[in-house]
Parts: structure tokens; C-alpha cells; sequence
């Protein structure tokens, strides 16, 4: 078994301007999520937008995100998968309305 | 004295052909048996760069070995037993040479067996896996189940060979960190996976069979692997309509290989190839695959695309070509493929089947696609058409379009004699 984390990646506008039953209808789904693949679920959770963000490179220290996209990192799942094909499957039941997710395997040193 | 150096030299002779013919015999086994050997290699090493190693060290053996005992009955199954021992040899004598990135399988398999199991279609689904890209798809493929060195893939992708190396080494180790499964896929994924192995098939067979730059129409080696890959996956998945589909579409269309350059390097179109000399026998597989493949409904992609090219190989005469059959084909083709080369070649087929005028206009109406803004064979089938219909002018213009849009020397130097068969201006 392995572990990857899922990086969700979405639009922060369109979250912004997002109605409450896009807030509701996201929210089970990840109570679904959770209750589908809980076995597999190593932790998860969701970030505030990235004007709350602070970055420091090299001792210096600014405000916003390390690297500015269109669509930010809004949460993340850890999850265990016996290997890529299963970890895509999980991924694929993620929410993610205004945007997708990335996979990334942990990185394991002995 | 004289008489000794003649004995050497018959005994050098006789010493010197045998070893011709060992390395022959290794060559054939290099491009015959590789990706067995390195599959089942890997289910050993677990990692792919040890087995590639091993299986390398194989074949040199074999060299010296066969030299003096003989080619063996099964060479695939010696190599395999060869670069198996030499990898578990390895693994046992220094345990720092399993990588420091995961290993491919949860189990390494038990010691050696006698009877080697065909792993090629793990390897196969490994190096298609859709989460690695394409050109790295296509690069892994040649090199790990064609044994192809980095230098032939860069070369046949035109590339330079560090650029390839990289591309490469990237790939396995997303494999290796990703772990990116060494198995056959289960059954409600397979029908997807196959159509990506089929896409890196038949993508080396295109780039094989009209060369994207260059002296030479065709790059024959390309065009041979995708025929072994097309093969291979045939014996491997025989009851797969689109893997019969795939493989009619690339045997029918090399029957006419030896037809599609004039001695002189001049191309020759479908039209004005010598149909005397296409492979009969390559028509008559490639029709009975396509039959198969067609009995699956809907049919698919390549199936329908092998089709098209079954209709051209039974034409006795380009004159006597069925063009509404092919228009129909290319119909279904574009329902489910609606891709604007399939457009383009439809159009094409209209305008033999109804004439240059409905030709053009069908070519016409797709003038504003993207994908084929820099594609000349949309400029030259328009200058075709219009030749036809005597409007000179315009279509001198479009053979000086199509003539800017291609880079291989052979089709630039086809399209120079129409443009200059044209009446002066």
C-alpha cells in the first residue's frame, strides 16, 4: 500500500460568487466521500482562499499565494491506495465543482 | 607456411560466418523476444532499469554463448532464464541495488520457473498508462517492449537524444513513485486502456508510414515495430475487435507499400499505384481481420478505418473504386471520431463520388477548422479539385500553400510536378 495526496484545485471566484445550495450540494458530497471511502481516508481537510495566504521565501515574508493561478488550492485528502489506478479511482469521487484534483504520491524515505 | 594461412584463413572463414549467423540469430531474438524477456524480467527486479540491465547483459551472453553451444530451441525462454538468474543474483548479492523509489510489485515472483509466464501485457498497460504522457507513452513503449536504445527512439521522434533520455528516465520514475500498476487492468477499465495502447500503436505507425520530415517517405523500421506491436497485441488479446480493427487497418495499408514511391523517389498516389504489385496475400488477412472486427456493433474506430483502406485494396482500378461506400464509411467514422482529418478525407471521397464541385464545397466548409489551418493535405486536395475544374489561378495558389505546409522532400517534390504541370499564369 502507498499513500497520495489529493489536492483540490478550484476557481476561488466562482466560489465567491457561489449560491448556498453550491455550499450544500458540495458539502455531501464530501460526507459521501467520506462515507464511501473512509477505509481508505488518512485525513483531509479544507483551506481558506488564498488572500489568506502568506508566503516566505528565503526569509522574506508576503502576502498571497507561493505561485498565483486561476485556481487555488482550497483542501486536500490523504489517502492510502494500493497504487495509482486505485488512488485515481478514489480521486475521481472527490468534489470538485469549479475545478478538479491532483494526485500525488507520498514520498517515503527509509 | 603459405599452406598454414590458408588453413587459418578457411578456418576463419568457417568461424567468422558462424558467428554471422549467431549474431543474427541474437538480432532476431532482439527484436522478437525483447519485451517477453524484460516482462517477465521485471516481475524479479521490480524495477524496470535493473531489468533492463539484466536483460541487456542476456544478450550479450547469448553472443558468446551461443558461439560455442549453439543457438537454443527457445532463445526468448533462455534469455528469460538467463537475465532472471543474473537479476536475482544481483538482488541477493547487494540489497542497496533495489531502488530507493517503490518497487512495481507487491511480490517479487518466486525463483525462477520452467515455464515463464508472457508478461507482455502488463508491461503494454504500464508503458500506455494514461497518466503518463503520450510522447512518453509512445518513447516507453518502443524502448521497453521493442528494445529500441534511447539514440533509435530520439531519432525516430527526431529529437535530441538527451531530450529523449530525459523524457524517458521521467516516465519510469513517475512509474516507480507513482506506482503506477505492473498488471492487465480489470475488465470494467480494460476497454478504455486498450484504445490507449492502440492510439501509441497506431501513432508509430503513422509517423512510420508518412514520415513528418526528411528524404524518405516512409520510415520502414517505425512502420515494422507497430506492425510487431499490432501483432503481439493480436496473439495477446485475440478475441478484441478493435485490436483485429487495428491490425487490418495497418496490414492493409502496408500491402501497398512497395507501390507508394516511383523509382525514381517520386510519391505515387493511391490513383496511380501499380495494383499489380500489392501484397495479395497482406489484402487477404487484413480483410478477413477486418470482417472480425466489424462483427462487434457499433464498430470501431480502427475497424472502420480498416474498412476504408479493405474497399481501397479490392478496387481492381482507382476508376472502379466504390466511393459511396467509402463516403458511407467515412459517415460512421466521423459519428464516432469526429475528428477534422476523418472531414477532410470524407471530402475528398464526395468529391470523387459526386464530383469536384461537391467535393470542394465539402472542403471549403471546413476552411475554418483550427486543426487543419496548417495541415496541407486539406490545401492540396483543394488544389486538387480545382484543377479539375479548370480554376487554374486558385489553384495554383492552393499547391503553393500545401507546398509551405509539408516538410518531407518527397511529398514537397510531388507537389512541386502538379503545381508545375499547371499551365503558366
Amino acid at each position: 500500500m502507498a499513500e497520495y495526496l489529493i489536492l483540490i484545485y478550484e476557481d476561488e471566484k466562482s466560489w465567491a460568487n457561489a449560491d448556498k445550495a453550491a455550499y450544500d450540494s458540495t458539502l455531501e458530497g464530501h460526507n459521501a466521500f467520506a462515507e464511501k471511502h473512509g477505509s481508505a481516508i488518512r485525513g483531509g481537510k479544507a483551506l481558506w482562499a488564498s488572500d489568506t495566504a502568506t508566503s516566505i521565501r528565503q526569509g522574506a515574508v508576503t502576502d498571497g499565494p507561493f505561485a498565483e493561478t486561476k485556481e487555488g488550492l482550497g483542501g486536500y485528502y490523504l489517502i492510502e491506495a494500493a497504487n495509482l489506478d486505485d488512488a485515481i479511482a478514489i480521486a475521481k469521487d472527490v468534489p470538485a465543482p469549479f475545478g478538479g484534483v491532483e494526485v500525488r504520491p507520498i514520498r517515503v524515505f527509509d | 607456411m603459405s599452406e598454414n594461412v590458408f588453413e587459418e584463413s578457411a578456418a576463419g572463414r568457417r568461424a567468422s560466418r558462424t558467428h554471422s549467423q549467431v549474431a543474427a540469430a541474437v538480432a532476431e531474438a532482439h527484436r522478437r523476444e525483447w519485451g517477453f524477456v524484460l516482462a517477465a524480467t521485471v516481475r524479479v527486479t521490480r524495477d524496470i532499469d535493473l531489468a533492463e540491465e539484466c536483460v541487456q547483459d542476456a544478450y550479450a551472453r547469448a553472443l558468446s554463448t551461443w558461439d560455442s553451444r549453439g543457438v537454443p530451441a527457445n532463445p526468448g525462454a533462455w534469455l528469460t532464464t538467463v537475465a532472471r538468474r543474473r537479476a536475482l543474483d544481483l538482488l541477493r548479492r547487494d540489497a542497496s541495488l533495489r531502488a530507493r523509489l517503490p518497487l512495481l510489485l507487491d511480490e517479487p515472483d518466486p525463483a525462477p520457473q520452467p515455464e515463464i509466464p508472457d508478461d507482455r501485457l502488463r508491461l503494454v498497460f504500464t508503458c500506455c498508462h494514461p497518466a503518463l504522457a503520450q510522447p512518453a507513452q509512445v518513447a516507453l513503449t518502443l524502448r521497453l517492449l521493442c528494445g529500441l536504445t534511447t539514440a533509435e527512439v530520439a531519432h525516430a521522434f527526431l529529437v535530441s537524444e538527451p531530450t529523449m533520455a530525459a523524457r524517458i528516465t521521467r516516465a519510469k520514475k513517475k512509474i516507480a513513485a507513482a506506482r503506477i500498476p505492473y498488471e492487465v487492468p480489470q475488465a470494467a477499465a480494460l476497454p478504455e486502456r486498450i484504445e490507449a495502447v492502440l492510439t501509441v500503436v497506431h501513432l508509430l505507425y503513422t509517423t512510420g508510414h508518412t514520415a513528418p520530415a526528411g528524404a524518405s517517405l516512409v520510415r520502414r523500421d517505425l512502420v515494422e515495430r507497430a506492425l510487431d506491436l499490432a501483432r503481439m497485441l493480436r496473439q495477446l488479446l485475440p478475441s478484441d475487435a478493435d485490436v483485429a480493427g487495428l491490425l487490418a487497418l495497418i496490414v492493409l495499408t502496408d500491402a501497398r507499400r512497395s507501390t507508394r514511391v516511383a523509382d525514381d523517389g517520386r510519391l505515387l498516389l493511391l490513383a496511380d499505384q501499380d495494383r499489380s504489385r500489392w501484397d495479395q496475400g497482406a489484402i487477404a488477412e487484413g480483410i478477413a481481420l477486418v470482417r472480425e472486427a466489424l462483427r462487434r456493433r457499433p464498430p470501431g474506430r480502427f475497424a472502420l478505418m480498416a474498412a476504408i483502406a479493405a474497399v481501397h485494396a479490392e478496387a481492381p482500378s482507382w476508376g472502379d473504386t466504390d466511393w459511396r461506400e467509402l463516403v458511407g464509411l467515412y459517415d460512421l467514422l466521423i459519428d464516432i471520431w469526429p475528428s477534422p482529418v476523418v472531414a477532410l478525407n470524407r471530402a475528398v471521397a464526395v468529391g470523387f463520388a459526386s464530383g469536384p464541385c461537391d467535393g470542394l464545397a465539402a472542403l471549403d466548409a471546413l476552411a475554418a477548422e483550427p486543426q487543419l489551418a496548417g495541415y496541407g493535405y486539406l490545401a492540396a486536395a483543394r488544389a486538387d479539385f480545382l484543377r479539375q475544374l479548370g480554376r487554374l489561378d486558385e489553384a495554383r495558389t492552393a499547391y503553393e500553400e500545401a507546398l509551405m505546409l509539408t516538410e518531407n522532400e518527397v511529398e514537397r517534390r510531388f507537389l512541386a510536378d502538379r503545381l508545375a504541370s499547371l499551365p503558366p499564369p
